[in-house]
């Protein structure tokens, strides 16, 4: 099958590469790039730890190809804390929380949880397990993670209106 | 004449004004639909075209009668979503074919709606789902539909269960009638979501909520 040329922006870098119609996303992110950050684990669609935001959506990259992603915007959580290596508020809280046990899913998890906390700044518990509810966890029974989730946003938020 | 194009998504369908305003049992169909990401990038055309007898949207179209518009090397051609379904991942689309678009004529203003989806857990298929659209006039039922989600090998449209509320009041005699009608024609696999004489119960369940439901949008 003849590749296809492929241009995308991932984690704030331009990326160019040739892939086949039929590569996965997550195949291309963790194959390709080396962004083992993604997690596959299942198969079906269902887990979510391959979870990425793509032009500012969260998708399952393990359900789309990465021809479809050419010209995307692409965030993985190796993108997520700053450049000097200062953790996203996010991640931070997953580790203030204890939002993790084996890590497996926490990747897919706190991308998810980031393009939450952009749409809905303020979510209350229910919106939070209603809005992760793409993402299953086998370790922790959500409680911490959803604890996690509403303390980032409670940092974020406190972090707004004092730069206002 | 609504038309939706193939490739519109999950999310789209939800934050459509216009769909919200004409035709808003799609919206509530697609809340129930799987999660968040999925409904990113899942699309109403795939969902009716993939013949998965627990896709949501095909008893939806089907209480809609819906169309869907079809391309091949021939044309292009219609074919009624009560038309389409043969057999699991076995539909009426020839394989040198492709769905373009879903045509559904516009519901009447004021009509009741109501999808109603047992499921184990947020985003799993239906246990037993049913879609209901119904008109009401002088308090007479003058028209119903009603569609069935994952209780056979294909979708399900059930006319009996929509005749059996035609010319009543939607009462609870009526709403027994059509219940039975429905329950009736299922024949659910039994799998992990249930004994099939429990998913046929289920279904029996969400039928007569949804016509509930409908009756009380009624505006």
């Amino acid at each position: 099958m003849a590749k296809i040329h492929l241009k995308m922006t991932v984690n704030g870098r331009a990326v160019e590469a040739l892939a086949e119609p039929r590569l996965l996303l997550i195949h291309f992110l963790r194959e390709e790039l080396g962004l083992t950050g993604p997690h596959i684990g299942c198969d079906t669609s269902h887990c979510g730890a391959c979870t990425v935001d793509l032009n500012g959506q969260s998708v399952k990259s393990c359900t789309m190809f990465a021809v479809q992603a050419n010209g995307a915007q692409i965030l993985t959580i190796e993108g997520l804390a700053d450049p000097g290596g200062t953790l996203h508020p996010l991640q931070e809280a997953f580790r203030e929380h204890h939002g993790l046990q084996c890590g497996f899913c926490t990747p897919g998890m706190i991308t998810r949880a980031y393009r939450l906390l952009q749409e809905n700044p303020n979510p209350s518990e229910a919106e939070i397990r209603m809005g992760i509810s793409g993402n299953l966890c086998r370790c922790t029974g959500y409680q911490n993670i959803a604890k996690a989730i509403h303390a980032a946003a409670e940092r974020m938020n406190a972090a707004k209106e004092a730069a206002e | 004449m609504l038309a939706v194009g193939a490739l519109v998504t999950q999310r789209q369908l939800i934050a459509d004004a216009l769909l919200a305003a004409k035709c808003p049992i799609i919206a509530e169909a697609s809340r129930q639909i799987a999660d968040p990401q999925v409904r990113a990038l899942g699309t109403l055309g795939g969902n009716v075209a993939n013949g998965d007898p627990g896709n949501d949207m095909p008893a939806v179209m089907m209480a809609l009668d819906a169309h869907y518009r079809v391309r091949g090397p021939g044309g292009e051609r219609d074919i009624a979503a009560r038309e389409f379904y043969q057999g699991p991942f076995a539909t009426a689309l020839a394989a040198n074919e492709i769905l373009t678009a879903i045509r559904i004529p516009n519901p009447a203003p004021g009509h009741g709606y109501a999808y109603e989806k047992q499921k184990r857990k947020v985003g799993d298929y239906a246990t037993a789902a049913a879609a209901v659209i119904l008109m009401i006039a002088q308090g007479k039922c003058t028209a119903a539909a009603v569609g069935l989600t994952n209780v056979a090998g294909t979708p399900l449209f059930a006319p009996a269960a929509g005749q059996a509320l035609v010319g009543t009041s939607v009462d609870g005699t009526a709403i027994v009638a059509a219940v039975r009608e429905a329950t009736g024609i299922a024949q659910p696999a039994a799998d992990g979501r249930g004994p099939a004489d429990f998913r046929i119960h289920v279904l029996g369940v969400m039928v007569e909520r949804a016509i509930r439901r409908a009756r009380e949008r009624v505006a």
